[in-house]
């Protein structure tokens, strides 16, 4: 079987890399690789994951500055072309910061770090990263920020439920997704999203944490089986 | 020439921290504080003599990296 390219981009402040590369290296056909972030020309690659941390220190804003950072022209036309591009955490913040996802993140409206399991309710299945999930399937799986708070205009917002952009939803351990069981204040629970064409996905909570019941939660799995089996098919 | 920057969440966007911080001051015993809102301050110096040319640079260099257009908006001076 061929195998399937994966990188995992690591920029200065980046510290979810390890578990990242270790979590798709459970995909039996998959080669990973991590890439540095000054890297301009990494080479093609079937997946790209971009983890969590804190690049840059968070200097600024959360993924403020990495979006400049010279390996992020390669990642955009990895996401141009239609491959598939995972943010997690930071990831997801630079994803925003870079305009690759609609919206920002910001400090959570606890004003606290919040580390502790959620649960997430499966939005939609249409997509590589969910499409081995049942429909609105309940996710146990681990968030750890400080700035999470999901925030999109009401527009924007409107376009993301239409067109069925919204991956995740923080919710109770039923699937409902109400306001007591938003950790940080984003707005409609929003815990992740897609874009218009589906093939980037940024979320705030860790799957690549909840890949073994013995740390907790083997959650994570399905979402990371559901990506490395669609784009090796 | 210096510019001064002065960023600020957008009205429509909840701040936790000014909200925070108005608590505070009330339990301080200024019962008048209607509202908090913290906002970035930056002091940038560069050089260039024509202010037209430098507001133009320090405009577009709030767009591109000092101001999150999403739930930021900025405004500036420079001395």
């Amino acid at each position: 079987m061929p195998r399937l390219s994966v990188a995992v981009v690591v920029f200065p402040g980046s510290n979810c890399d390890y578990d990242c590369f270790w979590a798709a290296s459970q995909c039996p056909h998959c080669r990973v690789q991590y890439v540095w972030h000054k890297d301009a020309n990494p080479g093609r690659f079937d997946v790209i994951i971009l983890p969590g941390g804190f690049s840059y220190g968070d200097y600024l804003r959360c993924g403020a500055i990495a979006r400049f950072s010279p390996v992020m022209q390669a990642i955009v036309a990895h996401a141009h072309q239609g491959r598939p591009l995972l943010g997690i955490c930071n990831g997801f913040q630079i994803l925003c910061e870079a305009g690759l996802l609609p919206g920002a993140l910001y400090r959570n409206n606890t004003l606290t770090f919040i580390c502790e399991h959620v649960y997430l309710r499966v939005e939609t299945t249409a997509s590589a990263f969910t499409r081995s999930c049942s429909p609105q399937q309940v996710l146990n799986i681990p968030i750890a920020h400080g700035e999470g708070q999901y925030f999109a205009d009401d527009a924007t917002l409107q376009q993301l439920e239409e067109r069925g952009q919204v991956a995740f939803r923080y919710c109770s351990r039923a699937g409902d997704p109400a306001a007591q069981f938003n950790p940080n204040g984003s707005r409609h629970n929003i815990a992740g999203i897609l874009n218009a064409a589906k093939n980037v996905l940024g979320m705030m909570p860790h799957p690549e944490r909840a890949m073994d019941a013995r740390l907790g939660s083997c959650d994570g799995q399905v979402i990371f089986r559901s990506l490395l089996d669609a784009v090796s098919a | 020439m210096k510019a001064h920057i002065f960023v600020t969440l957008k009205q429509d966007v909840l701040d936790p921290q000014g909200s925070t911080v108005q608590r505070s001051l009330q339990q301080m015993g200024y019962a008048n504080v209607a509202s908090v809102r913290i906002g970035k301050f930056m002091e940038v110096e560069l050089t260039g003599t024509d202010p037209e040319n430098v507001a133009a640079q320090v405009d577009e260099m709030c767009r591109k990296l000092f101001v999150n257009p999403n739930i930021e908006e900025y405004r500036f001076d420079l001395r």
